[in-house]
């Protein structure tokens, strides 16, 4: 009966980790690594931009990532949860009839 | 009142405090010693994962080794936090709702084979091991430094605290200690980078302070402009630009990542939370707290090398401050007056250049050189001998747990009761600490630089074993066992070829695709990978039951602490 919630749950969590390893790739390899020279021309303040990223930027941006996912994966959790209870009453009424 | 006695101060107050806690945490069960209950909520355990992940290594050399890469120490940063995020969205949660003790756990009871098992019991073993032995030895040289007792008076101290406060109170006592590390730790590494920040910039926040102006006192200017123009002036690499080829770092970045994922004892700290929400919460304490030290080093880097570079070039060698001569004492600043004029040259052209730097004491004397209060130099050593103990105690653990309940109860002697298999953790864990003592005290010249690899191991062995165990359902039991085998075997012999067989050779033209050593274990990664799915497909599916454990770990719901079997 809740196989197809838990395949759809299972589908949302797949996008959910894949797009934020999309971020975390092109912070940190992409940024900070690939196109670091290019980005130094940019400055702001003392920081010429490619460093900051490479050195401080992507460890930020690795804190913002795992919250997201918290954030999302709760809520996630929560529908997953709340669909099975549903389900599970239509499912006692459905025998009581 | 002097350094010493500051010293002394600090680490008798932070000893007494972790020999309290383990007393206060005594392990009553085989739960407590190896995941604490489950019972440890997730800010404590994102502390302790903290303390646990952030070694010797990340305390006293990191900040150092930035200081002479510039931005080439780029992959340390990266490697060491980004690693973080792969932890926390592809293995935490679903290894937590697995629910067992250990590492060789998962993968013994995931590929359902006892040769899986016991694999993985040696990748733990032999990457956990290379790690402690790196852990002793550092806490052996702050204490032969700040404390001037030797070295092996020094290992020995460390010892019987771990051993104290880790077999009394296994994960229990190892993580309510460890959040006191912590404490200890952050405390000792942002006194002296605030103070440092405030006197150079005027900012008391490091991070700013790095892309900030100098204060008149130190010539005004962009701080990073200025390190530039110092660097470009003595002959040495620019400082913000890179040096190593695009490729390397590239891999050197990732292999640290996967390595750091696949870390057995970072793992084991997320059986310890209650749950799998609790499990993703504790990964994001955990990098922030880790986020702290690994922003504020690359600032601390940049504020030594300016420092350093400041007071001693083309200055007189008798008006050297008295931080310059206790170093000289220890061999770790070396000065050659080759030209007889009584002062220092500190330039890139070894022909001219006078002045040898260990890039370890950069952060142990960066107080010294920045002038700052005696009270601030002695608490880097607390901070130090936290960092050490606090890896060293978790590393311990995994080698105890691996043998006792992976070798003996899973493997060889599955009748034994819990409180023997309790007996025997402790013991194994007595013997390690015995053993990683000894090694500590009788460095081989390799251990050294054998730590920087575990990391390489652990990404080629358990890191693609793990995840393809959840995401890939298919997974089977030869596909596993080959690419651990493949991986761990492929990784390892490029490392020992080049660090061993044929040094020669260890440069950028001798190595595979311009890949260094360090950065090997990616390909490594590759490889595991490779075998792993070729390998499935031509052989069984692995059986019903346990593709529906792998569908039940992919779903939410409760899970209740895991029950000793």
């Amino acid at each position: 009966m809740s196989n197809k919630n838990a395949y759809a749950y299972w589908k949302s969590n797949i996008r959910i980790v894949l797009s934020l390893l999309c971020v975390w790739f092109f912070i940190s390899f992409v940024c900070g690594i690939l196109l670091v020279d290019v980005l130094d021309n940019i400055r702001i303040g003392g920081f010429k931009l490619g460093f900051w990223i490479a050195q401080q930027g992507s460890i930020l941006v690795f804190v913002v990532l795992i919250y997201v996912y918290i954030y999302l994966m709760d809520k996630l959790d929560d529908e997953y949860q709340s669909r099975k209870q549903q389900e599970a009453s239509s499912d006692s009424q459905e025998e009581q009839a | 009142m002097s350094v010493q006695v500051w010293t002394f101060i600090f680490v008798a107050l932070t000893f007494g405090l972790y020999i309290g806690i383990a007393v206060w945490s005594r392990a009553g069960s085989t739960s407590d010693f190896y995941v604490a209950g489950s019972g440890v909520p997730p800010l404590a355990n994102g502390m302790a994962t903290a303390a646990d992940w952030m070694s010797a290594a990340s305390f006293i050399s990191m900040a150092g080794l930035i200081s002479f890469l510039g931005r080439d120490g780029t992959f340390y940063l990266m490697g060491w936090t980004g690693g973080y995020v792969l932890l926390a969205l592809l293995l935490a949660p679903y290894l937590r709702k697995f629910g067992k003790f250990t590492v060789p756990d998962f993968i013994g009871d995931r590929y359902y084979s006892r040769t899986a098992r016991l694999i993985a019991v040696f990748c733990a073993i032999a990457i956990s091991f290379v790690y402690v032995c790196g852990q002793m030895q550092g806490a052996g040289i702050v204490f032969s430094r700040f404390l001037e007792v030797d070295i092996t008076t020094g290992v020995i101290i460390g010892m019987a605290i771990v051993f104290f406060y880790a077999v009394m109170g296994g994960m229990k006592g190892i993580t309510y200690t460890q959040v006191a590390q912590y404490c200890v730790l952050i405390f000792a590494f942002m006194v002296p980078a605030i103070f440092i920040s405030m006197l150079m910039t005027g900012i008391p926040i490091p991070q700013l302070g790095f892309g900030a102006e100098l204060t008149e006192a130190f010539g005004g200017g962009y701080l990073l402009d200025r390190l530039d123009g110092m660097s470009e002036e003595l002959g040495f690499a620019t400082y913000t630009e890179g040096q190593r080829s695009t490729q390397d770092v590239f891999f050197i970045t990732a292999a640290l990542m996967f390595g750091t994922a696949g870390l057995p004892h970072v793992i084991i700290r997320f059986f310890t939370v209650p749950n799998v929400r609790d499990a993703r919460r504790s990964a994001g304490f955990a990098l922030i707290f880790i986020a702290i030290l690994y922003t504020t080093a690359p600032a601390v880097a940049a504020f030594a090398r300016t420092n350093l570079i400041d007071t001693v070039n083309n200055a007189e060698y008798s008006a050297m401050p008295e931080w310059f001569s206790k170093w000289e004492t220890t061999n770790l600043i070396v000065f050659d007056d080759k030209n007889n004029d009584g002062r220092i040259q500190y330039v890139a052209d070894p022909e001219v250049n006078e002045l040898t730097v260990n890039r370890d004491i950069m952060v142990l004397a960066n107080p010294e050189i920045a002038g700052l209060p005696n009270w601030v130099v002695a608490l880097v050593a607390a901070g130090a001998l936290a960092a050490a103990l606090s890896t060293a105690a978790g590393l311990l653990l995994v080698i105890s747990t691996a043998v006792a309940h992976d070798l003996l109860k899973r493997s060889f002697m599955p009748t034994i009761s819990e409180k023997q298999e309790l007996r025997y953790a402790r013991i194994a864990i007595f013997v390690a600490v015995l053993v990683a003592g000894y090694v500590g005290i009788n460095p081989p010249a390799y251990v050294a630089q054998v730590v920087a690899y575990a990391f390489g191991l652990a990404a080629a062995s358990f890191f693609p074993a793990i995840v393809l165990g959840i995401f890939q359902k298919r997974m089977n039991k030869e596909g596993a066992i080959a690419g651990m085998v493949a991986g761990f075997v492929f990784t390892a012999g490029y490392i020992v070829y080049f660090k061993t067989v044929n040094p020669a050779m260890d440069n950028a033209d001798g190595w595979l695709l311009g890949i260094s050593p360090e950065g090997i274990g990616t390909l490594g990664t590759m490889v595991n990978l490779c075998f792993s799915l070729a390998v499935a497909r031509f052989s069984p599916d692995p059986p019903a039951e346990v593709q529906e454990i792998v569908e039940d770990i992919r779903l939410p719901g409760e899970v209740s602490a895991p029950i000793a079997h």
